[in-house]
């Protein structure tokens, strides 16, 4: 049997208020709030959030194969499935790939995973998905959409959620698209796009009840991506799913459409409500339609120990205001600044990738010290080069000191510089992330989060910075 | 091992004006810091056998035979961070002191204000450069003393009100300093009101802890002791020098505190043994210490041993660092008000003291009653890795 066997999610800190967007551009709200990742966070680091969050109590070592899906990849020509895996610090001997270029390419690549569970040739596929749109100022995207990711485990071993059946079609239709040199997403008239959206949907999903023998009446949650609201309960309506009971909601009000990531981040909500023994109907969107029968386990009740959507839902921030957002999403050509640009080195940070990327520290094998970054001579008892790697980016820690730099070159002010110290030994030097200036104290537990410290060199120079514990109550 | 004591003699000390020299150029200050020194000492440049440049940067010997004219003789440049002019002094003196040369020139200069921003750029960056780790745009000088701040504030049970009122008044005494001393960068005085006010820069520090960003030169003539009356009567000895460069663990290992400087203990320790200080606060008449932020004359104190650990606090309410107090500190207005161009920093204090010591500081306001030692504290890098030289200076 081939199913989930574990999920994870993430949602930024950061929630924007539509009446704040509307107060801007003097528009109606839609009310309710939108995600935003903060400013150095993309789909990539939001992917990273979501994969660790769906691997706890997980032995990373297990992993076979990594699909990473989004339609908003930091690099072209360069895959990001590969960081992603340095990131969560998983097995060299895996397989990587990139799902991208359609709001379906979360379940695709959840089906890939399936498939090669299946086939055989890997035991468990890290499936995750992430999607960080900027649309337009002042379009109707920029209150509907929001970031968000979510990730998911698949194996045939204690399985939580098996796929019963599944069916799909391709579909050449065009609903939202960027040409080679677009900046923002181009779409067609709404109600054109909501009528197709709904034949498709409509006719994948008929067509896998029919095949299958089973009526909406037999599930519990229908969970089925949907371009807006409205558009989301008229297709649940007309597939005959009683909106108050067994409809999964979107997360429009607190998160917005968060692309491809918007169905997977869907079905975790699901599982957290879910119990053994519920089906689930759950339809994927875009370029076509996927369409699955799931079934819950008792294994489900192992898998309780994630931040996923209610805990991050719980876990925010708001936002003062749009200009909030604006620097966040880097949105404005800014004051010229007359200090010389961030730089990198490729060099560097290939050397280094073990304690940048994994954020590996060292033990020293003599007096067993934790240290970092790499040294030479053990900084308590100078045995020399006797050390072993381990990985730090798990670790919780403590706060010994802060200090907020108001000057440095940074988009968002200040710059919170922190002294971690680790719990089971160690020390980071950092820069903190996600923090309130008003209520850092000395003592307060942080954890470690992936961030793109800055895109000096023409490179997105990812690392590690910590931040106050969010989901406290989640081990 | 043979101590340095009383081996090496100054004879001739020069400083360039301070501050913000939008015109002069880095050769500039070598002159105007030189000739002074030159002239002190009365001695011709062409007397001079060998140089030290100490100065940040991509500088060569050539930073300063080409202004000068030096002919073909050895210079060498040193850089140890914002402890660099005394890496100058020191070589310069074990040179005199090892007879290879009788009669040496030190430099110790920076021209910062060329840039276009405040504080320092990326070359001056002390630890290995690393893009992401410590990397040169997100931790600046400031934000890492800071830490040290909030740490001697949470070790000592001080609200944030009373640790920026404490480090205030440093910053009060700092200006009031030198606001008196005419060569000086910030001359103007402050009221503890408007320090704890002021803007922030890297909290818990505010404009006022942080020192002036500053173009700068000065010189010392060094011969050895047995020959240094041919130049003067007045002149002083190295009592003692130390310097400490530590391993830099401090941002590794969780032992570190980060509220006391471990290399300046060590330095110190080497300067007071070789001087036979036994008791600082009492032996020595003025000390200048790096106070390159509020803080870190705070901490400076406490390492140097002038003052006991966690009682900074009781010394600056009671005035025991000001002119008229127990031990005066930074006199000269320190990196603080004088200003830090980098290179220059220790050099300029040494000056200090040799003014001082000789009884000739420019106005007869700021003139200790009769100081015999001083001592002299110059470090770089930030908490946690630091190199440090502490200098003992005093009548022969």
């Amino acid at each position: 049997m081939v199913g989930i066997t574990s999920y994870g999610a993430y949602i930024p800190l950061y929630r924007l208020s539509r009446d704040e967007i509307s107060r801007f551009w003097d528009t109606s709200s839609i009310k309710g709030e939108r995600a935003v990742s903060n400013f150095d966070e993309d789909s990539l680091t939001m992917g990273v959030e979501a994969a660790i969050d769906c691997l706890n109590g997980v032995d990373r070592e297990l992993i076979d194969g990594l699909y990473f899906s989004s339609t908003t990849l930091p690099y072209n020509g360069k895959e990001s499935a590969s960081i992603l895996a340095a990131a969560g610090d998983l097995r060299r001997d895996i397989f990587t790939a990139d799902f991208s270029s359609s709001l379906r390419a979360g379940s695709s690549a959840l089906r890939a995973a399936m498939s090669a569970v299946k086939g055989g040739v890997a035991k468990r596929v890290l499936v995750v998905s992430s999607d960080c749109r900027v649309p337009a100022p002042g379009s109707e995207h920029e209150s509907l959409f929001g970031d968000g990711a979510a990730a998911f485990l698949v194996g045939d071993a204690d399985v939580a959620v098996a796929v019963e059946e599944s069916y799909s079609i391709t579909s050449d239709f065009m609903d939202i698209w960027k040409l080679e040199n677009d900046t923002y997403y181009r779409t067609w008239e709404d109600r054109f796009i909501q009528s197709v959206y709904t034949q498709i949907v409509k006719e994948t999903v008929s067509t896998l009840l029919g095949e299958s023998g089973y009526t909406p009446r037999d599930f519990t949650k229908a969970v089925f991506y949907g371009p807006d609201p409205r558009t989301h309960a008229a297709i649940a309506r007309e597939l005959g799913f009683d909106p108050k009971t067994q409809v999964q909601d979107p997360l429009f009000s607190l998160v917005g459409n968060t692309g491809c990531a918007l169905a997977p981040m869907m079905i975790v909500a699901a599982l957290e409500e879910a119990r053994a023994g519920d089906m689930i109907l759950f339809a994927s969107y875009g370029d076509g339609c996927d369409a699955y029968i799931l079934r819950v386990t008792d294994e489900i009740e192992k898998v309780r120990a994630r931040r996923g959507i209610r805990g991050h839902l719980e876990s925010k921030a708001m936002l003062p205001g749009y200009g909030s957002y604006l620097r966040f999403r880097n949105m404005m050509e800014w004051e010229y600044d007359l200090r010389p640009p961030d730089t990198s080195s490729l060099n560097l940070l290939w050397r280094e990738r073990n304690q940048l990327l994994r954020f590996r520290g060292q033990k020293c094998r003599c007096c067993g010290t934790i240290q970092y970054p790499k040294q030479y001579v053990c900084v308590q008892c100078q045995a020399k080069g006797d050390f072993d790697e381990v990985r730090l980016s798990d670790k919780k820690g403590e706060l010994f000191s802060y200090s907020m730099d108001e000057r440095a070159k940074v988009l968002v002010l200040p710059n919170v510089l922190a002294i971690v110290d680790f719990e089971g030994g160690g020390r980071f030097s950092s820069v903190m992330t996600d923090r309130d200036p008003k209520n850092l104290k000395v003592g307060m537990p942080v954890e470690l989060t992936f961030r793109k410290i800055h895109d000096g060199s023409g490179i997105h120079n990812y690392y590690w910075k910590c931040r106050p514990v969010r989901c406290q109550e989640v081990a | 091992m043979e101590s340095i004591k009383d081996k090496v003699a100054i004879v001739g000390m020069g400083c360039s004006q301070f501050g913000e020299l939008w015109d002069k150029d880095v050769d500039d200050l070598v002159i105007d810091a030189t000739e002074e020194a030159l002239a002190d000492a009365g001695v011709d440049i062409k007397d001079i056998q060998a140089a030290w440049v100490g100065s940040m940067g991509r500088k060569t010997g050539g930073t300063i035979a080409s202004p000068l004219g030096l002919q073909y003789i050895p210079v060498t440049r040193v850089e140890n961070a914002c402890a660099t002019g005394y890496e100058a002094i020191r070589n310069a003196a074990f040179g005199v002191a090892a007879k290879v040369y009788d009669l040496v020139l030190v430099v110790g200069v920076e021209k910062i204000k060329d840039t276009g921003y405040g504080g320092l750029g990326p070359e001056y960056r002390a630890v290995k450069w690393h893009p992401l780790y410590e990397s040169g745009n997100t931790i600046t000088p400031p934000g890492m003393y800071a830490l040290s701040a909030t740490r001697y504030f949470a070790r000592y049970g001080l609200s944030p009100d009373e640790g920026k009122t404490m480090l205030g008044k440093i910053s009060v005494k700092s200006h009031h300093n030198g606001a008196r001393n005419p060569r000086a960068h910030l001359r103007r005085e402050v009221t503890l009101e408007q320090v704890v006010n002021a803007p922030i820069i890297a909290w818990p520090l505010g404009l006022y802890d942080c020192c002036g960003v500053t173009d700068g030169a000065a010189a010392a003539i060094l011969c050895r002791t047995e020959g240094a009356r041919k130049f003067r009567d007045d002149y002083i000895t190295i009592k003692g020098i130390g310097v400490s460069v530590g391993p830099g663990t401090g941002r590794i290992r969780t032992d570190y505190d980060f509220t006391h400087w471990e290399e300046t203990e060590y330095a110190a320790r080497q300067a007071y043994e070789q001087a036979g200080i036994k008791n600082p606060r009492k032996e020595l008449d003025l000390a200048e210490c790096h106070d390159c932020f509020s803080i870190a004359e705070l901490i400076a104190v406490e390492s140097l041993g002038i003052c006991e650990k966690g009682q900074a606090k009781a010394d600056i309410d009671s005035g025991a660092w000001t002119q008229e107090g127990e031990i005066p500190i930074n006199l000269s207005g320190g990196l603080k008000s004088f200003g830090h161009p980098i290179g220059a920093s220790g050099c300029r204090e040494v000056y200090e003291m040799y003014k001082q010591i000789q009884g000739k500081a420019e106005y007869s306001s700021r003139q200790l009653k009769n100081p015999k030692m001083g001592l002299a504290h110059n470090q770089g890098g930030s908490p946690g890795r630091f190199q440090c030289a502490v200098c003992a200076i005093g009548i022969p």
